[in-house]
């Protein structure tokens, strides 16, 4: 559908294009991510592209690649109809990649979630703060090698309720301990 | 609505013996309280939906004495913790708690208030009672509104008695106790 938006932005920035796919329908590119905000900008301002609406931006973390943290773009024009989306992979020890809230102003609060939840420090973002979480949170949920158990709760529990109370049995609801599960992996990296 | 419970009944006695109304004065407090219960709803979730249904005319929490909201901690006396309360919101919750003025009574009304439901993260409170003394625990995701009633006729028994030790309003509970009642009449 969207190949001719491919065509153009991998002939336009050649290398900064690593890998493009268009299975099912779905085009997407893989972008270094230094070349992020041009790519985004000529995919936003380019007439054959015009991917004038910001539909999301979030991120996914790979815990065995080495650029763990892979940011996705997706994008639409409301002119041609066609979709695209873009990707940038960053490494945990440098998670920076440039902010598009200056293409869209969409972008803001997304790219805050994803600093949020996954530490992507998007670089030239007005107001780069935690959004849904608070600010004494310490580390960032949805990596995937947050502990599942842990929570960091603001008010310190009752003393008498840190186990389960009557009438409740303690192995009712919620696990309180949630037992470790060795060998667990990841399918892919 | 004009029972009183139990044995420590208010009552008056024959105008032979005076005209003298004698009575345990808890008994009468208690009494007087548990038609009277001006709430604070905290709802934060899809509870709060059922939370209107039951506080709408066709439960209508009227019939109870527990009708009027009151959205100052300062004038209510039943916090009902309607929702889940995520790990951020809990400060707010307990200081509302905190300001509310004693006697307080607490009703978790739904799974995630009582236990945090399927919410099994770094986001949410694993129950209110983890934070907030709980009278009564209504499960259920959301309970119905015939259930809620049972929780608040519940915690209107509890507060005439002066018990607070927390029950769970269990579904079916009104049947099981008519059915006791009918069984063993005066008991």
């Amino acid at each position: 559908m969207a190949k001719i938006v491919l065509d153009r932005i991998r002939e336009r920035f050649g290398d900064a294009v690593l890998e493009t796919s268009s299975a099912q329908g779905d085009e997407v590119a893989v972008i270094a991510p230094d070349r992020w905000l041009d790519v985004a900008s000529f995919a936003r301002t380019d007439p054959a592209c015009a991917m004038d609406h910001f539909i999301d931006l979030t991120c996914v973390d790979w815990p065995k690649r080495a650029a763990r943290f892979e940011v996705v773009l997706m994008l639409r024009s409301s002119t041609t109809g066609k979709r695209i989306r873009l990707k940038a992979r960053v490494p945990e020890t440098d998670p920076k990649i440039a902010s598009v809230t200056g293409l869209w102003l969409g972008a803001n609060w997304f790219e805050r979630e994803a600093y949020d939840m996954f530490g992507v420090i998007f670089e030239g973002h007005p107001d780069l703060r935690r959004i849904l979480l608070y600010d004494e949170f310490e580390g960032h949920p949805l990596r995937k090698d947050y502990d599942a158990a842990k929570t960091q709760p603001l008010v310190p529990y009752r003393p008498e309720a840190l186990d389960k109370l009557p009438p409740f049995g303690k192995d009712e609801g919620m696990p309180w301990e949630r037992p470790v599960r060795p060998g667990r992996e990841h399918s892919e990296g | 609505m004009g029972e009183v419970g139990g044995k420590t009944s208010l009552r008056t006695l024959g105008g032979g013996e005076g005209g003298l109304f004698t009575t345990k004065f808890e008994s009468l407090l208690g009494w007087a309280r548990k038609f009277s219960l001006f709430q604070y709803p905290f709802a934060t979730a899809c509870c709060g939906m059922e939370f209107f249904a039951v506080a709408a005319p066709k439960y209508d929490i009227a019939r109870f004495g527990a009708e009027a909201p009151r959205f100052s901690p300062r004038q209510s006396d039943l916090l009902w913790v309607v929702g889940t309360i995520s790990q951020r919101q809990a400060p707010v919750l307990k200081r509302i708690y905190d300001q509310m003025c004693e006697p307080k009574w607490v009703i978790a009304f739904g799974t995630c208030a009582a236990c945090g439901g399927f919410y099994d993260n770094y986001t949410t409170l694993p129950g209110v009672d983890k934070i907030v003394p709980v009278d009564v625990y209504v499960p259920g995701c959301p309970p119905r509104p015939e259930q809620v009633l049972d929780g608040l006729m519940m915690l209107m028994k509890k507060v005439a008695d002066g018990n607070r030790v927390a029950e769970i309003a269990e579904p079916g509970l009104a049947a099981k106790i008519a059915a006791r009642e009918i069984a063993k009449p005066g008991s």
